[in-house]
C-alpha cells in the first residue's frame, strides 16, 4: 500500500463518510426531538434517488401515488379531529393536505420532466418525496407521542419494513442510477477527484452548517432545541411539541432524500440501499450517542473511512469491521458517562 | 372435548377434503419475489402465470408462496404447502439455502421437487434424500469450465476475482479457483463485496496492483455492474467477465457502455434468436421468450424466469406419465411422478436437452451453456 492508494482510500471514504455524516445528523435530531429511533431514513436516501431516476426515465414514480394516498389519509384524519373541536378550520386543513400532492402530481404527470434540466428534476424529486416525511409522523407517531423510546422504536421498525415492501413494488428489484451533476475530473498530484465527489463533501459541509445557523439563529431551530432538552417546559413555554415532531421529521426526509439524490450517480441505487446505509450512519450517531452533532459527524466520517480502508485489506469482513465498531465505542460510552433511568 | 370443539374439528376435517376437487394436481410453488433475491423470484413468480393449466386432461393448480429468500420462511411454506394444501409436487426455491433446507422436509414427506437454484450440492447424488429432489439450472461448475476454456483461449495468464460476500460468491470462488489451478490460470486477487455497497474502491484498488490480465466478477443482476464501472473509472484496460447470475435487460442499462465487450456463460435461452436453426432448444426458448414477451414487454425476459418454465416443462412431460400409475393427491402419484421424472430423457427444454437418471437429478450436458458478450447494449452469441 503506497501513499497513492491511501489518499484514494481516504478520498473514498471521505465522499461516503459525508452522507453518513448528514445521515446520522437526522438521526440525531429526530431522537433528541420526538424520542423516536428513525430506522426508516434510510429509506428516504433510496427513496430520493429512486425517484429522481424514473424522473430522469420519463416514468411515473410509485412515491408519487403514496404522496397522494398519504395525503388523503392525513386529511381525513385531520378533518375528524377538527370536527370534533368546531369544524372551524376544517376546510383549511383538509386543503393544505390534498392541494400540495395534487399540485406535484400535476406536475409530474403534466409537464414531462424528463426534458427539465437536471437541477430542477431533483428539486421535483425532493417536492415528491420529503412530504412523506412529517405525513408518516402524522400517522404513525403523533397518536403515540408520548409513548415509551421502545415502543416507537417498534413502530420505526414497522414503518422500516412497510416502506421497503413499498419501495420493492414501486421501483422493482433492480438498481438504477442518474446522470452525474457533473462531468468535472480534476488531476491532483495523481489524484483524480470527480466533480460528483466535490458536489457531495459540498453539499454535506452545506447542509452541516444551515443546520447549525437553524438551530442557532431561527425561532423554529430554537423552539426544535428547547423540546430536545425538556418537552414538558417547552410546552409550557407555548411551543407545539406536535409542530416539533413534524418539522424534525421534514428535516430528516429532506436530508435523507437529499443524500439518495448526491449518491444516485455515484453508485447503484437499489430499494432497499437505504436500510444499510442508514444503519451506518447510525453508527456514527451512537459515537455520538444520539445526542451530539458534531460528534455524531465525525462518527460517521470514522465509519465512512473504516469502511474504505478495510474493504482495501480485508474486503470479506468489511461489514463486520464497522459494524464491531459499535461495540467499543457502547463500552467507553457506558464507562464514562451517568446512566439515568429513563422515567417510564 | 367439548361438543363445541368437536364440531369445529369435524368441520375442518369435511372443510379439509372439500376445499380442493381431488382430481386435480396442486403444484405447489416456493419463490423468493421478496428480499435480496427478488430481481431473480419476481421474473420466476411471473412465469408461472403463463403455464399451462392443465397436463393430460388434469387441471393443475398452482399455489404460489413467497419466502421473501429466507430460509425459516421457505421451510415453514414447504410445510404449509405439503399439509394444509396437499400438494403433489414442489417447485422452488429460487436461492441455494432455501432450496437444501426444503430437502429434508420433501423427502419427508415423500413428495419430489424441483428447484430453481444453481448449487450442484442441491442434487448431489450422495445424499439418499436427493431421491426426490431435480433441478433445472446449470451447475455453477458447468459455467466456470467454460469461463476458464474462454479465458485460456484468449491468452489470459491471471485473473482477478470480485465477488459477492454470501453463498454465491463464495462458491463461484470455490469452483472457478478448482479449474483455473488445473488450467494453469493464476488467481492474483480474491476480493468480496455486498450486494448493496456503495463504493468499491477499495477492492477495485487491490484489485488493479496485482494487475492481472482479466477480471471476473460474480454477483447477479444489476449490483454486478458496479465493479466494472469503477474499474473502468479507474482505468483498468483488461477484459472483464461476468457469471450467468448478470444474465437480464437491467445489468445492460444499468451498466451502459462500460460493459462492452463483457464475457459470460448463459443458457442458450438468453440469446434464443441467435442459436442455428438446427439447435432444437432454440424453438422451445423463442416460444417462451415470445409468451413472457407478450405479458410485459419487450426485452422483459430473463434467464431466470426461464428456469421457472423448465421445470414447468418437466412437469408436462413428467404428469402424463405418472398419471398412468396412479391418482393425483395420492402417495403413489408423487412416487410415480418422482419417478417419471428420473426417467425424462431427450427433453429440450428452454435451457438445455435433459437426460435424467438416479445419478444426475439434473441432466444437462454442453448444449447447455453458451459464451455470450455485449455487444452495442444487446447479448450476443459467440459462435
Amino acid at each position: 500500500m503506497d501513499l497513492q492508494i491511501a489518499l484514494l482510500l481516504a478520498q473514498d471514504g471521505i465522499v461516503n463518510g459525508a452522507i453518513y455524516a448528514l445521515l446520522a445528523l437526522a438521526l440525531v435530531l429526530v431522537f433528541a426531538v420526538t424520542r423516536v429511533i428513525f430506522i426508516p431514513q434510510g429509506e428516504f436516501v433510496a427513496y430520493g434517488a429512486l425517484t429522481l431516476a424514473s424522473l430522469q426515465a420519463g416514468s411515473t414514480p410509485g412515491t408519487l401515488w403514496l404522496l397522494l394516498m398519504l395525503g388523503l389519509a392525513v386529511a381525513v384524519l385531520d378533518a375528524s379531529a377538527a370536527w370534533r373541536l368546531g369544524g372551524r378550520k376544517l376546510a383549511g386543513l383538509v386543503g393544505r393536505q390534498l392541494v400540495y400532492p395534487v399540485a406535484v402530481a400535476g406536475a409530474v404527470l403534466g409537464l414531462s420532466p424528463q426534458d427539465w434540466p437536471m437541477g430542477l428534476q431533483a428539486v421535483l424529486a425532493l417536492a415528491v418525496v420529503v412530504p412523506l416525511g412529517p405525513q408518516l409522523y402524522r400517522l404513525a407517531y403523533q397518536p403515540i407521542a408520548e409513548a415509551p423510546v421502545l415502543i416507537l422504536l417498534i413502530v420505526s421498525v414497522a414503518l422500516h419494513l412497510a416502506l421497503v415492501g413499498l419501495g420493492l413494488l414501486f421501483f422493482g428489484a433492480e438498481g438504477s442510477r442518474t446522470s452525474a451533476f457533473s462531468e468535472l475530473s480534476l488531476e491532483i498530484g495523481g489524484l483524480t477527484i470527480t466533480g460528483q465527489s466535490l458536489w457531495v463533501v459540498g453539499a454535506s459541509a452545506l447542509l452541516i452548517v444551515a443546520l447549525y445557523v437553524f438551530f442557532e439563529r431561527s425561532l423554529y431551530g430554537k423552539a426544535l432545541r428547547a423540546t430536545a432538552i425538556n418537552r414538558a417546559g417547552a410546552r409550557l413555554m407555548g411551543i407545539s411539541t406536535t409542530l416539533a415532531g413534524k418539522l424534525s421529521f421534514l428535516l430528516a426526509a429532506a436530508i435523507g432524500a437529499l443524500s439518495g439524490i448526491l449518491i444516485a450517480p455515484i453508485t447503484t441505487v437499489y430499494y432497499d440501499t437505504g436500510f444499510l446505509v442508514g444503519l451506518k450512519g447510525f453508527v456514527g450517531a451512537i459515537v455520538g450517542g444520539l445526542v451530539s452533532y458534531p460528534v455524531a459527524a465525525a462518527g460517521a466520517l470514522l465509519v465512512g473511512l473504516l469502511e474504505s480502508f478495510s474493504s482495501f485489506w480485508a474486503s470479506a469482513f468489511k461489514e463486520v469491521i464497522v459494524f464491531t465498531l459499535i461495540i467499543p465505542v457502547l463500552v467507553w460510552r457506558s464507562l464514562t458517562t451517568r446512566h439515568v433511568e429513563e422515567e417510564e | 372435548m367439548n361438543i363445541q370443539m368437536k364440531s369445529l374439528l369435524a368441520l375442518a376435517v369435511v372443510a379439509t377434503f372439500t376445499g380442493r376437487a381431488l382430481a386435480d394436481i396442486n403444484v405447489g410453488v416456493v419463490v423468493s419475489a421478496t428480499g435480496p433475491a427478488a430481481s431473480l423470484g419476481i421474473p420466476e413468480k411471473n412465469t408461472f402465470a403463463l403455464m399451462p393449466t392443465s397436463i393430460g386432461g388434469e387441471k393443475i393448480n398452482y399455489i404460489i408462496l413467497d419466502d421473501a429468500s429466507d430460509t425459516t420462511t421457505a421451510v415453514k411454506n414447504t410445510r404449509k404447502l405439503l399439509t394444509e394444501d396437499k400438494v403433489d409436487v414442489i417447485v422452488g426455491s429460487t436461492i441455494t439455502p432455501n432450496s437444501l433446507a426444503m430437502i429434508d422436509i420433501v423427502a419427508e414427506a415423500e413428495t419430489p421437487m424441483v428447484s430453481m437454484a444453481a448449487s450442484a450440492r442441491i442434487v448431489d447424488p450422495a445424499n439418499p434424500k436427493v431421491k426426490w429432489v431435480f433441478k433445472t439450472p446449470q451447475n455453477d461448475i458447468q459455467m466456470s469450465t467454460a469461463i476458464v476454456e474462454h479465458m485460456t483461449g484468449a491468452n489470459v495468464k491471471t485473473v482477478a476475482f470480485i465477488g459477492f460476500a454470501d453463498a454465491y460468491g463464495e462458491g463461484w470462488f470455490n469452483e472457478f479457483s478448482k479449474i483455473a489451478e488445473a488450467r494453469k490460470l493464476q488467481i492474483v486477487a480474491n476480493e468480496r463485496y455486498n450486494r448493496a455497497d456503495t463504493s468499491v474502491t477499495g477492492q477495485v484498488l487491490k484489485v488493479m496492483a496485482a494487475k492481472p490480465d482479466a477480471v471476473l466478477i460474480a454477483g447477479s443482476g444489476t449490483p454486478a455492474a458496479l465493479p466494472q464501472k469503477v474499474l473502468k473509472e479507474k482505468g483498468y484496460k483488461g477484459a472483464f467477465y461476468q457469471t450467468h447470475g448478470v444474465a437480464n435487460k437491467d445489468f445492460l442499462r444499468v451498466c451502459g457502455k462500460d460493459c462492452e465487450g463483457t464475457f459470460l456463460p448463459a443458457g442458450p435461452v438468453l440469446v434464443a434468436a441467435q442459436l442455428p436453426d438446427s439447435n432444437p432448444i432454440k424453438k422451445v426458448a423463442l416460444d417462451y421468450v415470445g409468451k413472457y414477451e407478450a405479458a410485459h414487454g419487450k426485452g422483459s425476459t430473463s434467464t431466470f424466469g426461464a428456469h421457472a418454465w423448465d421445470a414447468g416443462l418437466l412437469l408436462q412431460n413428467a404428469v402424463p406419465v405418472a398419471l398412468k400409475k396412479a391418482k393425483p393427491g395420492t402417495k403413489e402419484f408423487k412416487l410415480a411422478l418422482r419417478d417419471a421424472l428420473e426417467g425424462l430423457k431427450n427433453v429440450t427444454i428452454s435451457h438445455a436437452i435433459v437426460n435424467m437418471s438416479p445419478q444426475d437429478h439434473l441432466g444437462f450436458d454442453q448444449r447447455a451453456r453458451v459464451m455470450v458478450t455485449v455487444e452495442n447494449g444487446e447479448w450476443k452469441l459467440i459462435k
